[in-house]
């Protein structure tokens, strides 16, 4: 057994800066479309100055795990659940229209040919111009989701507190 | 090592409860005592300090003991208001 003193004011610092604008996006949904939707925000506002969070939660997770991977829990539930959840941003479905991958398909090619960045596109460039990333320990606990399974660069692990601590400073809160 | 009078033990709960525990205990505190909440939820590392920060009680010190099986965290609030 050993302890780690943590230093728990490095994490008030980060809520002291004093930024003019920010946004905070909870993106629930794992679906493409809607997905697409908060990371255009997120990058726009970024491309504006202003400072982005990004809460990834529940079905929105998917987003921002590796491409395949399934659930690391140890019971049968969820790792029922996880083999029919599998994560990955490359991987997401349309709302909508989504007919067993062939309307995705569809629509990802219809995106190509308008050079519409894709998903994982978007989501890099997001992480290239700072917008962070927080992924709710809840929903991975509950879904068997593991910190490793999580693509590189997600800044915190964090809950609800935390989230509204940052979005009674921000201008601009979305739920998605 | 951070002596508390109270200790609330949160561990196997995941987020919000251990944040809507340690509301509830703080109110049964004296000003100044120190309430030591347990958990086993990682969040907390983030979710205590931004709690402490919006209701006005004073973070002293968060800790993270790490076994093989899996890490606890405590954090230390001191009841401020």
């Amino acid at each position: 057994m050993s302890t780690v003193q943590l230093e728990p004011s490095a994490a008030l610092a980060e809520l002291r800066e004093a930024k003019p604008d920010r946004v905070t996006i909870v993106v629930l949904s794992g679906d493409m479309d809607r997905v697409m939707a908060a990371f255009i925000i997120a990058t726009g506002a970024a491309a504006m100055g202003m400072q982005v969070t990004m809460f990834f939660t529940f079905w929105g997770l998917n987003a921002i795990r590796r491409r395949g991977t399934t659930s690391g829990a140890r019971d049968w539930l969820r790792r029922m659940f996880g083999w029919l959840n599998k994560g990955g941003a490359e991987l997401l479905p349309l709302s909508r229209f989504h007919f067993f991958g062939l309307g995705t398909g569809m629509m990802k090619r219809v995106m190509r040919q308008h050079r519409m960045p894709d998903v994982p596109e978007l989501r890099q460039t997001a992480q290239d111009l700072g917008v962070r990333f927080i992924a709710c320990t809840t929903s991975m606990g509950l879904m068997g989701i593991t910190k490793d399974t999580l693509i590189e660069g997600i800044d915190q692990l964090a809950g609800v507190t935390t989230y509204l601590a940052e979005a009674r400073q921000g201008s601009v809160n979305l739920f998605i | 090592m951070i002596q508390a009078d109270v200790k609330l033990d949160t561990l196997g709960y995941f987020c919000p409860m251990p944040i809507i525990m340690t509301s509830k205990k703080i109110k049964e505190l004296q000003l100044g005592q120190v309430l030591e909440v347990v958990s086993d939820d990682e969040g907390i590392k983030k979710d205590m300090p931004a709690w402490c920060q919006t209701t006005g009680h004073e973070m002293v010190g968060l800790e993270e003991d790490a076994d093989q099986a899996k890490r606890v965290y405590k954090a230390f609030v001191r009841k401020a208001k």
